[in-house]
Order: structure tokens, then sequence, then C-alpha cells
């Protein structure tokens, strides 16, 4: 052994050098995503695939053995616990079905109270300083860092377009990602047609934009904009133009970008340092809260007595009736969250009546069964 | 062109002082990482950390020292970029062992060694590179013969100029 080690002493040193930052790549690469949070290092693949085919043995002969002792020795009351297992997952189903429903609606009113617009609001300019050297890795460095406010994350751009974005932040210089590389997204989308589409590099620096689908139409020119999806630059921005579409993979098409940005001339940057955050309306005097639309796909509720005696001698004149009578009542209501309550009417939606609804019967919201009408209209069907 | 084989006795094995050991390098490294900015091309074509490492392993004749020059110079040249760690350091490592172990055997200090030698461990290291970057790392990487050979024909012009350049600090031990 000491004379093989002894022979060959070089090529075992090179061999360990080798396997050392062979095992130092292993820690750092991650498999499934880089970014994804649930990917995993490659040293833990190598360290799982090697020892689950061991485990895999092990619980394969004990599963055996006990397969043999159930399927042949112990069979009393399986019939019976499969039909009743049966009826379990029936009632699941069902169950998960009205869950999933319930998950779905959650998630649109999520969306309509909390959605908001970005903004560019403070800009700080910095110097390129150097590049990371590799047509690999498509990195530049820039003379402004921790101190100056950066963080990670933000996005860089020129007067021209879009550039990349922070990637790692030191004291006084920061790393900056761009557009060209192979592992930067940006959200974008075609100005003139709306179709979204992710942005990313190519490995000899070209810029694609993926996942249109290949029965669109993508004319050549049509300028690129960021689309603000990716939650790192502000909707609007200009990414580059269209120079060519082709057929890509799967069902999708390759579309060559030309950066509006010169990415490799690049000397002087600005990094988007803050955000602003805007709540964004439909209309500035139509507000609609989560609470009414609810009410809306509630079903309707009949009126109390005293309420009735007096409906039921209109209702001879029609369905609006009913309504009108309310309305009696209703108007007057109806006028005031207009001019004074914190929660303004639409003259759309049942919510000038659900005020008059709460004086009256604080639980029952509006009569007409799932049309929003105002009072003095007749119903129709929404 | 002649490549004479020599035995061990006639080789001479050269050492370079701290300042050219450590300062020759971080140079290289910094003219890499600046150079294109102003020539995006110089990137694509040239790799001057690997002339580096090339020259100082065909001078030391050590295998040893070789891949550990070697290893330190690709670190430091993955730490200027976003990838893993460990990928140039790999390739060059391989470089320096193998340029060490060719200057042990063989006269290389003939410009027609010198270009012949720069280009071969030239698509060595591009081969090493891409094979580790893409079965280990799992990075989309293209082999393009025609850019391989324009580039490693580049680099061994500019190596065999800048090796005649860097001889004047090589001392005899």
């Amino acid at each position: 052994m000491e004379s093989v080690l002894g022979r060959y002493r070089n090529l075992v040193i090179l061999v360990g050098v080798l396997f050392l930052q062979v095992l130092g790549l292993a820690t750092q690469v991650k498999r499934g995503g880089g970014n994804d949070p649930e990917s995993t290092r490659l040293i833990r693949i190598w360290a799982v695939g090697a020892i689950s085919p061991f485990e895999r043995a092990l619980v394969w002969g004990e599963n055996g053995v006990g397969n043999l002792w159930h399927s042949y020795f112990y069979l009393r009351g399986v019939r019976a616990e499969n039909r009743q297992l049966k009826n379990q997952i029936e009632q699941m189903r069902l169950e998960q079905v009205r869950l999933s429903e319930d998950a779905a609606q959650a998630r649109r009113l999520q969306g309509l109270v909390a959605f908001k617009e970005q903004f560019i609001s403070r800009t700080v300019a910095a110097q390129v300083i150097g590049s990371s050297g590799s047509d690999l890795s498509r990195t530049i460095y820039i003379d402004k860092g921790e101190n100056a406010g950066i963080k990670r994350d933000m996005a860089v751009m020129t007067a021209d377009g879009i550039v990349g974005k922070v990637l790692v932040v030191y004291p006084s210089v920061s790393q900056v990602l761009l557009i060209s590389d192979q592992s930067s997204g940006v959200g974008a989308l075609l100005e003139k047609t709306r179709l979204q589409g992710v942005l990313r590099g190519t490995a000899n620096g070209e810029v694609v934009l993926e996942r249109v689908m290949s029965d669109e139409q993508v004319p050549v020119g049509e300028t690129v904009l960021t689309s603000g999806g990716d939650q790192i630059f502000p909707k609007g921005l200009p990414v580059g133009t269209v120079t060519a579409v082709g057929n890509g993979k799967d069902l999708f098409l390759n579309i060559k970008i030309k950066p509006a940005a010169n990415l490799s001339k690049l000397e002087e940057v600005l990094v988007l340092v803050e955000k602003q955050e805007r709540q964004a309306t439909a209309e500035d005097n139509v507000r609609v809260r989560a609470a009414d639309i609810l009410a809306q796909r509630l079903p309707s509720v009949p009126d109390k007595p005293a309420t009735d005696a007096n409906s039921v001698s209109g209702a001879a004149a029609g369905s609006t009736k009913p309504s009108d009578s309310k309305s009696a009542t209703a108007k007057p209501a109806v006028s005031k969250p207009e001019t004074k309550s914190a929660t303004p009417a639409s003259p759309m939606s049942p919510t000038p009546k659900s005020p008059s609804s709460r004086t009256n019967t604080p639980s029952s919201p509006a009569s007409p069964p799932a049309n929003p009408q105002p009072p003095t209209t007749e119903s129709s069907p929404q | 062109m002649p490549i004479t084989y020599t035995s061990n006795e006639q080789v001479e094995v050269y050492r370079f002082s701290i300042p050219i050991t450590i300062g020759v390098p971080l140079l290289a490294l910094f003219v890499q990482a600046f150079v294109p900015l102003r020539f995006p091309r110089f990137a694509v074509y040239i790799d001057l950390p690997l002339l580096v490492t090339i020259f100082f392993a065909m001078a030391r004749r050590n295998p040893v020292a070789g891949l550990f020059t070697g290893a330190v110079i690709g670190l430091a040249q993955d730490m200027l970029g976003h990838n893993p760690i460990g990928i140039y350091g790999i390739a060059k490592t391989v470089v320096g062992y193998g340029a060490s172990s060719l200057g042990v055997k063989l006269d290389v200090e003939n410009a027609g060694a010198r270009f012949l030698v720069t280009l071969g461990f030239y698509l060595v290291h591009s081969a090493v590179y891409f094979t580790v970057a893409r079965g280990l790392v799992n990075m989309t990487q293209t082999w393009s013969w025609s850019r391989g050979i324009l580039a490693g024909l580049a680099n061994a012009a500019l190596g065999t100029l800048l090796f005649f350049l860097l001889d004047k600090f090589k001392r005899r031990t």
C-alpha cells in the first residue's frame, strides 16, 4: 500500500484535490431548480442515492415476510374492512370537491382585495466597474453596495431599458445578473398583442421570450415590455424588440429579442431602490367590498311580517312592487350612504339596500334572489 | 516546430518570487474581468488565467505545484461569476497537473512547442469545463468545434507572446 501511494503520489494528490472540488461543487449545486425552495443539494442526492437501495431492500424483505403472514394466515375481517374503507374514500372525495370550491372562491376574493400596482419611486446611479470575465456567467459589478442602500433583487436598468437585477450585495460593490444570463428570468409582455411570457438568456448570450403559445401571432419588430409579474421590475419598462419568431420546444414559440439596453457596452446604470405600491381600483367612485360580493351570492331571505304586509299589497302589480315598497323605506337610506356614510353606495349593486336591510333585519340581505338591482328599477337579471 | 525529448537531468526547474507568484495571476484575473467591458468578445475567446496556469505549471515542472496553481487560479476565477465555485477550479487543476507533467518530459521552451501545448490544453480545459458544467451542475452548455478551435488558436498565439514576456521573471533553482 505504501509503495503504491509512493509510486503514484502525484496522481493521488491530483485525485484528492479534484475530489475535494467535486465535493465543494456538490454542496453548492441544487437539483430541481436553483431558486426553488424545495430543490435539494447534489451531495444530499448522492448520499441518499447511495443509502436508499439498501433501505429499500430491507423494507422489501420486511414487507415480503409480513405479506406472507397476512395474505395466507391472517385473512379474517379483510372483506368487511375493504368495504368500510371504500365508503370512507367516497365521503372524502365529496369533501374534497367542496373544499376546493371554497378555496377557489377565497383566492378570487383575496386577489380582488389585495391587488397592487408598482411604480418607480427612487433610483441610484452606479458605474459599471467590472464583469465576471466569462461568457458563461453574464454578470457585471457596479460601484454601489450596501452602504448606498442597495439590496438583493433590486431592478437595474438604463434609460434605454432593463439590464438585470442585483444578485449579491457587498459593502461598497454589487454584482448584477444580466437578463442575457441563462439563470435570469423576467416577466414580460408584448406591447400590442399583450401576450405574456418569460424572458430568459441563452448559453450564447441571446435573449429569448418563452411560454408564448405557438398558435399566437407575434410580429417581428413588436416592442416587449416588463409585465410586473416577477415583482422585481415595475410594469411597462422597455425590454427590447422582437427580431425573429420560430417554433420552439413543446407547443411554444421561440421568440428572439434584441434588448433595448446595450448589454455589451454598459457604463452607467440605475438601480431601482424604492418602489411605490398603490392599490388598484377599477373606478374611483365605485368600491365593492368583499362582504358585499358574498352577499350577492347568498340566497334571499323572506322579509319579516311587518314588512310583508306592505309588500303584499304591491305584489299584485308585479314582481318589482315588493322592491318598490321597500324602496319607500330604502330610498332615504339609499341617499344617505352616498352623501355621508363611510361605505359609499353603488347604484348598480345591492349595497344601497344593505344599510336599510341592516336597520330593519340585521341578518337579512337584499330581497332579490341573485340579481343586484337599484330599488326603483325593475328587477333584471344580471 | 521541434519538440525535443529530454532526460530528467537536463530539465531546468524555475522558481518565481512571491510578488510574481501572487501578482501575475491577480493581474490576469483583473484584466480578464475588466477588458470585456470594452471588448465583449475578449471573454468569449481569451482565457488569461488559463495561460498563466499553463506558464507557471510548465516552468515549475512539479505536478503537485502545478495542480495547486491551477486549483487556486481556477477557484479565484469562479468567484468572479455567479455559477457554483469549483467548475473552473476543476478544469484548471487538470490543466495545471497536465502541463507540469508534460513539462517534466518535454522541452517546452521554444515557441512552437508552447503554441501547440497551449492549443492542446485550451481544448482540454474546455472539454473538462463542459463536462463538469453539464454533468454535475446541469447547466445548459453548447459545444462548438469552430468556436473552440478559433479560441484555442487565439489563446495559443497570445500565450506564446505572453510566455516570452513572463520568462523574464524566471529564476533558476
